[in-house]
C-alpha cells in the first residue's frame, strides 16, 4: 500500500498544565474525547440489554400470572417509590447542571452540583433501604423470610392465586431494584471521585470529558428507574 | 463386525417422508460442497503461481454473479423450508381416531400406560397400522421421547403435557431413547418399542393386566381422593358435575369478566393441582389443591376417567 | 536474505521481566497473554475430548468409572472450549494484536481496560479450572433448567459464576474494539478501506456487547433459583423452564457467530494474499458480516423445535434460520471467486484457509438441514448436531484461527516456521478432522443421542472410526504448538512482510515497535491491492524465509 507519512507518532508534546492530558494512543484531544463518549454509549447499550433480559423475564411472568403480580405489587410502598422517582429526577437535573458547569469551566458550581447529585443519590438509597426494611418486616424477602401476607392468604380463598407466582414477583422485584441500587452505588462513587478530583484540582483541564461521561451513566441509571417504577409499583393501583 | 447399519429403519408412515426431505437436503448439501471443493481445487491448479494461464482483467465485483448466488440458494432454501414446514405440520397434527397412550418420564425410566389399562416400563407396545397419540409429562426434569425408527421426538416437560403421534408401519423391535440430557443415567433411560400385529397387540393388552381400563382405574382414584364427594352431586358443596366437561369450552371467572377456556388436558390438570387459578363461573373456589398428593401417572388416570365420562354422555 | 538486513530495533518484545508482561498495556503483548491462556484452555478441553473419545470406543462404559464422570467431562469440554477458548480466540488474540496495526493506530482506545479484560478472563478461567479439580459440573454446557437449578448436585453455581465473569471479559473486549474502530482510524482510513478482518471483528463486537448481558442474566437467575429455592425456572416451584432456554439461546445462537465471524475475517485476508488479486465483492462481504450479526439475533428458537414451543414459532424460526445462511453463502462464493484468475500459492495459511472454506460449507449446509424443522425433529440432540457444530467450530473456526496464527506468526514473533511442518500439520488436521466427525453425521441420522455414556452395540464401528480420527487430530494440533515454539529459538528472520501482503500491519517491522508505527501512515488506497505481477518477488522471499 502506498503511504505518505506526516504525524509524528512518538507521543505528543508535554501538555501545558491547563490542557487535559492526552493519552499516548490518541492523536489529539478531540479524538480522546470522542473515544470516551462513544465508549460510554456502547457500555450503556450493554447495560440496556442487561436490564432488557430481566425485563423480558418479568414480562413473561406478568403475562402468565397477571393477578398475582398485581396483588403482590400492592405490597410495595407506592409513596416511597414516588418520592424516589422525584429524588432521582432531581439528581438528573443537578447532574446536567454539573456537566454544563464543567463545560463553562466553572469549578465552584461544578463542585456544588456534583455534591448535590451524590447527595440525592444517597437519599435515594436511604429511602430504598427503608423500603427494604419494611419489606423485611412484612416477611416479603424470598429465600430469607418469605411468608404470604395474612390478608393475601385470606383473600386467596376468594381469589384465584398461585402463591409461588406471588413470591416470584418479589424475586424479580429484589433482583431488579437490587441491580439498580448497585448501579446507583457505582454512580455515587463515580460522582464522588469526580468531585474529589475537581476539588483537588487533579484534572489538568476542567475534567469536561470525564464529567460528561459520568453524566451519561448517571442519566442512564435514572432512566432505568423510570422504567422500573411503573413496571413494579404502578400495576393496577386503582383496583 | 462389518455389517453395521448406516441408515435407520423406516418403521413409521412418516419416516419415508422425512427421509425424502433428508435426501433432498443432502443432495443440495452434497452439490454445493462438491461445487465449492471442485472450484477451489480447479482454481488452485489452473492458476497456480507457475502456470501461464490467462490472468487478464480479473473481476473484482459482478452484480449479475452476485444476484445469481443470492437468488439461486434463496430459491432452493425456500423450497426446503416450505417442504419441511408442511411435513412438520403433518407430524404435529394427530388424526382424530388415534389410540391414546400416556407416558410419564422420570429419572431415569419411562412409564407408559395404555388407555385399556396395561402399563409398562421402558417398553412400548403398539399395533401396526393404527395412529398412536402419546400424551406425555415428566415428574422431575426435562426428558425427550425419541424413537429413531419412527423419526419422531418430543421433549417431555415437568408441569405440563406435550403430545406426539406416529403410525407404525413395520413389525419389529426398535430403540427407544431419552434424547434430552437429564442427569446421571441419561444414557440408560430407554428401552424398546415393539410394533405388533393388531391381533397380537389385543392379546398383549389383555394379558396379565389388572383387567381394569385406565378410565376405570381413574374412577377408583376419583373416589379414593374424595373427588366424588363433591363432584357427584353433594348436598353440602356446590361443585360442578364433571360429565361432558372434557373437550368443551368452560366459562372461567377472571376478575369481573368471564372467559371461555377449552377443557383439555392442561385445563383439567390445572383444575386439580391449582384449582384457584381458573375458577368456573358461578362456583366458589372451595376445591382444595391436590398438588404433591397425586402422582403423575395417577393424575393421567383421573383425567382419562373425566374424559371417558364426557364421551359416555356424548354417545347417550 | 533480505529479511536479515533489518537492523535491530526496540520492538515490543524487548522487556523480559514477568512484571513487564503482567502490567503491560500494549495491545500486542496482551494479545500474546491471551494466546497463552487460550492455548492452555484448548488443550484442557482437548484432553477432556480425548478421554471422552476413549470412553466412546466401546458401547459399554468401561474407561471411566461412572456415568457421572462422563457427564462432567462433556460439560467441562463444552464450557471450556466455548467460553474459554473459542469465544476469546480470534478476537482477543489476533484482534487485539492486529486491529490497531491494521487501522494505523498506536493502541486500542482503552489499553487499561484491555488488560483488565484479560484479568477478568483469568479469574473466570481459574474458577473453571477450580471446578474441574474439585468435582466438576454435570449440566451440559447449556445449563438446562430445572436440571441445573434443582436436580444436579454438582458445582453449578461456581460454573455459572465462571461463565458470568468470562462474559464480562468478552463485553469489555467488544466495547474496546468498537470504540477503536470508530474513533482511531489513521488519516485516510475510511470505512470502506478497512480490511475485512476489521469489519468481521466489528460485527463480532456488536454481538458481544449486545448479546452477552442476556447470558449473564440467564446464568445469574439460575444461581438465584439454585441458592434461594425460589421458583423462576422450575415448574414445581411455579417457574417456566422454557424461559431459560429462550434466554440462553438468545445469547448462545448469536454467540456462534462470535466464534465464526472472526475466522471468516481471517480467511478474507489470507485468500487474496495467496491468490495475489483483490478480493471479489469487498462491499458485499463487509455488509454480510454485519448482516450475519444482526440476523443472528432472530433465530435462537431453532434450538427448541421439539421443546414444546408452539408449532408456528418453530416455523418462523426455521424460516429466519434459512435467511442467515444467505450472507454466509455470499462469503463462501466470493472467496472462491477470488481465486479465479489469481496466482495461487498453497502456503500453510492458505491451506488452512481453504480447509476452512470446505469444512465450513459442510457444517453450514448441515446447519440448513437442522433448520428444516421436520428433519430436526429426528436429528435434534443426536450426533448429527454434534457433527454439525464441530464442522463449523473445529473445521471452520479453529482452522481459521490456526490459519491466522500461521499467517501472522512472522509479524508477531518476527520468525518464520518450517513450511514443511506447517503443511504437514494442516493436512493432518484436515484428515483427522474428517475421520473424527464425518462418521458422527451417520451416527446421528441413525439415531444415536448425544451426551450418551453407553450406547447400543451396533453403533460401535462408527464410533471407533471417530476415536481413531481424534487421535490423528491430536497430533495435528500438537505439531504447530511444537514448531511454532521451536521457531522462537532462532533470531528474527521474517522481515517486515514475508508474504508481500498489502495490509498496514505489514508496513511496520516484525516484530512491531512498541507504538506500532515509526510514523502514523496516511492511507490513500483501499485494501487488497494485489496484482499477479508482484508475485515473483514474493516467491524469492517466501522461499528464503521458509528455510
Ligand atoms: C460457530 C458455530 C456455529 C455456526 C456458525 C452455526 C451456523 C448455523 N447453524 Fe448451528 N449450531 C452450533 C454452532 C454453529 N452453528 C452449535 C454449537 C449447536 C448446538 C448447540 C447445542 O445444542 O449444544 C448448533 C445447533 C444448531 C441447530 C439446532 C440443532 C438441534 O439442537 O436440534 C440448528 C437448527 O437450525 C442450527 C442451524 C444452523 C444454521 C442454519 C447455521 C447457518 O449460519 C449456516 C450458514 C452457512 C451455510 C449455509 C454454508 C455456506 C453456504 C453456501 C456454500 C451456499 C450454499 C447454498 C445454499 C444455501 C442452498 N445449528
Ligand atoms: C470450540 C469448541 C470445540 C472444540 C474445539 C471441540 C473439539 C473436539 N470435540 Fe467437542 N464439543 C463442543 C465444542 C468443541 N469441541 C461442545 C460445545 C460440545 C457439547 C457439550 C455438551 O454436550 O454440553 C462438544 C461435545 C463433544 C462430543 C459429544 C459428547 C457427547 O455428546 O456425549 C464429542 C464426542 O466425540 C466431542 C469431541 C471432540 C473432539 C474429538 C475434539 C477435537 O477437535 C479436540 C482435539 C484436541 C485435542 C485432541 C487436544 C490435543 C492435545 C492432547 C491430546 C494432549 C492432551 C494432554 C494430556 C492428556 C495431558 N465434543
Ligand atoms: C371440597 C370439594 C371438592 C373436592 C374434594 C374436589 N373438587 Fe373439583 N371442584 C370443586 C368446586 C367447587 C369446583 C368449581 C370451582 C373451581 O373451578 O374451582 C371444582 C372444579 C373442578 C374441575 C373443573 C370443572 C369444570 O367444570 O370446569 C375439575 C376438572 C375438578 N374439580 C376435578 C376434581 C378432582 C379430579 C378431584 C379429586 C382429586 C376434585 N375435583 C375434588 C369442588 C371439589
Ligand atoms: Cu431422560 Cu435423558
Ligand atoms: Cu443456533
Amino acid at each position: 500500500m502506498e503511504t505518505v507519512t506526516t504525524h509524528r507518532a512518538s507521543g505528543p508534546p508535554a501538555a501545558p498544565s491547563d490542557e487535559p492530558i492526552l493519552e499516548v494512543q490518541f492523536d489529539d484531544l478531540e479524538q480522546q474525547h470522542e473515544a470516551s463518549s462513544v465508549g460510554m454509549w456502547v457500555f450503556l447499550a450493554t447495560e440496556v440489554m442487561f436490564f432488557g433480559g430481566l425485563i423480558a423475564a418479568y414480562a413473561v411472568y406478568r403475562a402468565i400470572s397477571p393477578s398475582e403480580v398485581a396483588l403482590a405489587s400492592q405490597h410495595l410502598n407506592v409513596g416511597l417509590g414516588c418520592l424516589n422517582t422525584v429524588i432521582l429526577l432531581g439528581s438528573s437535573l443537578s447532574m446536567a447542571l454539573a456537566v454544563r458547569a464543567a463545560q463553562l469551566q466553572s469549578r465552584r458550581n461544578l463542585l456544588w452540583f456534583l455534591a448535590i447529585t451524590a447527595a440525592l443519590g444517597a437519599c435515594f438509597l436511604g429511602v430504598k433501604a427503608v423500603e427494604y426494611y419494611q419489606e423485611y418486616r412484612e416477611h416479603l424477602i424470598p429465600g430469607w423470610n418469605f411468608q404470604i401476607p395474612a390478608q393475601v392468604a385470606a383473600k386467596s380463598s376468594s381469589l384465584p392465586l398461585d402463591p409461588r407466582r406471588f413470591e416470584m414477583f418479589f424475586v424479580l422485584y429484589f433482583f431488579m431494584t437490587g441491580l439498580h441500587a448497585f448501579h446507583l452505588i457505582v454512580g455515587i462513587a463515580l460522582v464522588s471521585v469526580m468531585a474529589l478530583l475537581t476539588w483537588r484540582r487533579w484534572f489538568s483541564g476542567s475534567g469536561e470529558t470525564q464529567i460528561e461521561v459520568t453524566g451519561l451513566y448517571w442519566h442512564f441509571v435514572d432512566v432505568v428507574w423510570v422504567f422500573l417504577y411503573p413496571l413494579l409499583y404502578l400495576i393496577d393501583v386503582q383496583s | 463386525m462389518w455389517n453395521f447399519p448406516l441408515f435407520p429403519d423406516q418403521a413409521s408412515t412418516i419416516a419415508k417422508h422425512v427421509d425424502a426431505l433428508y435426501f433432498f437436503a443432502l443432495g443440495i448439501a452434497g452439490f454445493f460442497t462438491a461445487m465449492i471443493c471442485v472450484l477451489i481445487l480447479a482454481f488452485a491448479a489452473r492458476y497456480r503461481r507457475k502456470s501461464t494461464a490467462d490472468r487478464l482483467n480479473p473481476p473484482t465485483a459482478s452484480r449479475t454473479l452476485e444476484i445469481i448466488w443470492i437468488g439461486g440458494p434463496m430459491l432452493l432454501m425456500l423450497t426446503m423450508f416450505t417442504w419441511a414446514a408442511i411435513l412438520f405440520y403433518k407430524m404435529y397434527d394427530p388424526p382424530v381416531d388415534a389410540l391414546e397412550v400416556y407416558v410419564v418420564g422420570k429419572q431415569w425410566m419411562w412409564h407408559a400406560q395404555h388407555s385399556e389399562g396395561r402399563a409398562e416400563i421402558n417398553e412400548l407396545h403398539v399395533p401396526l397400522g393404527r395412529p398412536i397419540r402419546l400424551t406425555m409429562t415428566s415428574q422431575d426434569v426435562i426428558h425427550s421421547f425419541f424413537i429413531p425408527a419412527f423419526r419422531v421426538k418430543q421433549d417431555v416437560l415437568p408441569g405440563r403435557y406435550t403430545t406426539m403421534w406416529f403410525e407404525p408401519a413395520k413389525i419389529g423391535r426398535y430403540h427407544l431413547f431419552c434424547a434430552e440430557y437429564c442427569g446421571t443415567n441419561h444414557s440408560a433411560m430407554g428401552g424398546w418399542v415393539y410394533v405388533m400385529e393388531p391381533v397380537e397387540f389385543q392379546q398383549w393388552l389383555s394379558q396379565a393386566g389388572t383387567g381394569a381400563s385406565m378410565a376405570e382405574q381413574g374412577e377408583r382414584l376419583f373416589v379414593q381422593y374424595h373427588c366424588a364427594g363433591c363432584h357427584r352431586g353433594s348436598q353440602t358443596v356446590h361443585a360442578p358435575r364433571l360429565e361432558g366437561v372434557y373437550g368443551r369450552p368452560v366459562p372461567v371467572q377472571q376478575g369481573t369478566e368471564v372467559r371461555f377456556t377449552l377443557a383439555d388436558y392442561r385445563y383439567i390438570r390445572d383444575s386439580i393441582l391449582r384449582p384457584k387459578s381458573e375458577v368456573v363461573a358461578g362456583y366458589e373456589p372451595v376445591m382444595p389443591s391436590f398438588e404433591g398428593q397425586i402422582t403423575e401417572p395417577d393424575l393421567l388416570k383421573i383425567i382419562a376417567y373425566i374424559k371417558s365420562i364426557g364421551a359416555k354422555e356424548a354417545t347417550q | 536474505m533480505s529479511a536479515m538486513a533489518v537492523e535491530f530495533k526496540e520492538d515490543y518484545l524487548q522487556a523480559y521481566r514477568l512484571k513487564s508482561w503482567l502490567l503491560t498495556t500494549d495491545h500486542k503483548r496482551i494479545g500474546l497473554l491471551y494466546m497463552a491462556t487460550i492455548t492452555f484452555f484448548f488443550f484442557v478441553g482437548g484432553a477432556a475430548a480425548t478421554i471422552m473419545r476413549l470412553e466412546l470406543m466401546t458401547p459399554k462404559g468401561d474407561v471411566l468409572p461412572s456415568p457421572d464422570a462422563y457427564n462432567r467431562l462433556f460439560t467441562m469440554h463444552g464450557v471450556v472450549m466455548i467460553f474459554f477458548f473459542l469465544i476469546p480466540s480470534i478476537p482477543a488474540v489476533l484482534g487485539n494484536f492486529l486491529i490497531p496495526l491494521m487501522i494505523g493506530a498506536r493502541d486500542l482506545a482503552f489499553p487499561i481496560l484491555n488488560l483488565l479484560s484479560w484479568y477478568v478472563l483469568m479469574i473466570g478461567g481459574s474458577i473453571a479450572i477450580g471446578i474441574l479439580i474439585f468435582g466438576g459440573v454435570d449440566t451440559g454446557w447449556t445449563f438446562y433448567t430445572p436440571f441445573s437449578t434443582m436436580f444436579s448436585n454438582t458445582m453449578v453455581v461456581p460454573a455459572a459464576t465462571a461463565v458470568f465473569i468470562a462474559g464480562f471479559s468478552s463485553i469489555l473486549t467488544g466495547l474496546n474494539f468498537i470504540v477503536t474502530v470508530h474513533t482511531m482510524r489513521a488519516p485516510g482510513m475510511t470505512w470502506f478501506r478497512l480490511p475485512l478482518f476489521v469489519w468481521a471483528l466489528y460485527a463480532t463486537s456488536l454481538i458481544q456487547v449486545l448479546g452477552t448481558p442476556v447470558l449473564a442474566i440467564a446464568v445469574a437467575l439460575v444461581a438465584v433459583e439454585r441458592l434461594l429455592h425460589v421458583g423462576i425456572f422450575d415448574p414445581a416451584l411455579g417457574g417456566d423452564p422454557i424461559l431459560f432456554q429462550h434466554l440462553f439461546w438468545f445469547y448462545s445462537h448469536p454467540a456462534v457467530y462470535i466464534m465464526l465471524l472472526p475466522s471468516m475475517g481471517v480467511v478474507a485476508e489470507i485468500v487474496p494474499c495467496f491468490s495475489r488479486r483483490p478480493i471479489f465483492g469487498y462491499k458485499l462481504i463487509a455488509f454480510s458480516s454485519v448482516a450475519i450479526a444482526v440476523l443472528g439475533f432472530l433465530v435462537w428458537g431453532h434450538h427448541m423445535f421439539v421443546s414444546g414451543q408452539s408449532m408456528y414459532a418453530g416455523m418462523i424460526f426455521s424460516f429466519l434460520s434459512f435467511m442467515v445462511a444467505i450472507p454466509s453463502a455470499i462469503k463462501v462464493f466470493n472467496w472462491t471467486a477470488t481465486m479465479y484468475k489469481g496466482s495461487v500459492r498453497l502456503d500453510t495459511p492458505m491451506l488452512y484457509a481453504l480447509g476452512f472454506i470446505g469444512l465450513f460449507t459442510m457444517g453450514g449446509l448441515t446447519g440448513l438441514m437442522l433448520a428444516s424443522v421436520a428433519i430436526d425433529v429426528h436429528v435434534h440432540d443426536t450426533y448429527f448436531v454434534v457433527a454439525h457444530f464441530h464442522y463449523i467450530m473445529v473445521g471452520g473456526a479453529v482452522m481459521g484461527y490456526l490459519g491466522g496464527i500461521h499467517f501472522w506468526w512472522p509479524k508477531m514473533s518476527g520468525r518464520m516456521y518450517s513450511e514443511l511442518l506447517g503443511k504437514l500439520s494442516a493436512l493432518t488436521v484436515f484428515i483427522g478432522f474428517n475421520l473424527t466427525f464425518f462418521p458422527q453425521f451417520v451416527l446421528g441420522y441413525l439415531g444415536m443421542p448425544r451426551r450418551y455414556y453407553e450406547y447400543p452395540a451396533e453403533f460401535q464401528v462408527l464410533n471407533v472410526m471417530s476415536t481413531a480420527g481424534a487421535s490423528i487430530l491430536a497430533v495435528g494440533y500438537v505439531l504447530p504448538l511444537a514448531y511454532l515454539l521451536f521457531s522462537l529459538r532462532r533470531p528474527p528472520d521474517a522481515g517486515p512482510n514475508p508474504w508481500r501482503a498489502s495490509g498496514l500491519e505489514w508496513q511496520t517491522d516484525s516484530p512491531p515497535p512498541v507504538h506500532n508505527f515509526e510514523e502514523i501512515p496516511i492511507v490513500t488506497r483501499g485494501p487488497y491491492q494485489y496484482s499477479p505481477e508482484g508475485a515473483e518477488a514474493i516467491d524469492g522471499n517466501g522461499d528464503d524465509a521458509s528455510r
